[in-house]
């Protein structure tokens, strides 16, 4: 998000998103920038699959998957769907609703948690 | 922000915080953008909640079973001239539908600069990779179901939850790469014919466009959580 407002707040740094202003024909970007992400997701795809490769374990292997997994989706949302070239509006409209799904992460996280326990007092033990 | 700006003597929007403000409060369409590509962002968003709640289930599952989960790295192997490969289709399939999102972004590109050949043929290389795709897909579901023995109940090697969890989440999505390959293909004959030249825009590629790269993306989280972790 810093970096999309930094482009919006200096335009000109971005010709293709200064051209953007004033478009009448929706977004258009040099094919050039298409190539490079394409280029950096298969690297990062490598990156990601050369973790479990190499069988990297623990914390090591959960971040690494966890950063190469947001790299190529802010990759792919920014540049291919052109977020990055957006209002803030839409941006916020967009982006923001799904963080909501933390909360249901964070609550199914304690909830399966209390249930393995459960299950092992009950079950296993 | 398109149709307003291009209008001669309009002051230059207003960008960042003061812009959403001045989007919200202006009286006005908020989003300036074509009403299918804000239509399209929605339907994406609620399916963004649709597969983090199948991810999170997934999750859940995988914590709260007293089972060993399968190894998925053992799981979806492949054996290469004697060699036991970890993962290898998979990393051919997510190199597929990466190039795919490649071609598609590249579709889009021309439709703007109205190049019909190049842009129909684009578009119907992201619809065959997208087709190979699903095709290596419905390889691997074979070989889990005849040869590992992993059914939606059960399977050999662990946890009985790693049947319907990998069914589920790989399901809807191969869904969703099939229905892009038939919206793509409607799409692409749309080009070819001239129908969006008739109708003044070529917006409806882009449209098309936000719903492969979703898929894609779809596929980055999957990849991460499913076969990765």
């Amino acid at each position: 998000m810093n970096d999309a407002t930094a482009s919006q707040t200096v335009p000109e740094q971005t010709p293709q998103a200064h051209a953007d202003q004033g478009h009448a024909e929706g977004q258009q970007h040099p094919i050039r920038i298409y190539l490079w992400i394409w280029a950096l997701l298969f690297v990062f795809s490598t990156f990601s699959y050369l973790v479990d490769y190499f069988q990297l374990h623990g914390m090591l292997r959960w971040s690494l998957i966890i950063l190469f997994m947001l790299v190529k989706a802010g990759f792919i949302v920014a540049i291919f769907m052109h977020m990055r070239w957006e209002r803030l509006a839409l941006k916020f409209a967009i982006l923001i609703p799904p963080l909501c799904l933390l909360i249901l992460i964070g609550l199914m996280a304690i909830e399966g948690q209390h249930t393995f326990v459960t299950r092992w007092g009950a079950f296993v033990r | 922000m398109a149709q307003e700006a291009s209008i001669a003597g309009q002051p230059a929007p207003v960008v960042g915080l003061d812009g959403v403000t001045a989007d919200w409060s202006g009286d006005k369409q908020v989003f300036p953008v074509p009403w299918g590509k804000a239509m399209m962002w929605i339907f994406l968003l609620s399916d963004t909640f649709i597969f983090t709640c199948f991810l999170t289930s997934y999750m859940h599952v995988r914590m709260s079973t007293t089972s060993t989960w399968p190894n998925p790295s053992k799981v979806f192997s492949l054996d290469i001239a004697g060699h036991n490969v970890p993962l290898l289709l998979i990393a051919i399939m997510t190199m597929v539908l990466i190039t795919s999102s490649g071609t598609m972004a590249m579709a889009v590109n021309y439709g703007y600069r109205r190049d019909r050949a190049k842009t129909t043929a684009l578009m119907l290389a992201t619809a065959a990779l997208g087709l190979t795709f699903v095709s290596m897909q419905a390889f691997e579901w074979t070989k889990l179901i005849l040869h590992e023995g992993v059914r939606p109940w059960g399977n050999p090697m662990g946890a009985p939850q790693f049947g319907s969890a990998f069914f589920m989440i790989t399901g809807f999505h191969g869904l969703h790469v099939s229905a892009g390959v038939v919206y793509l293909c409607v799409v692409a004959r749309r080009v070819w014919t001239g129908f969006y030249d008739r109708k003044g825009t070529y917006e409806t590629v882009e449209v098309t466009g936000l719903y492969w790269h979703f898929v894609d993306l779809v596929w980055v989280f999957i990849f991460a959580f499913f076969y990765l972790w």
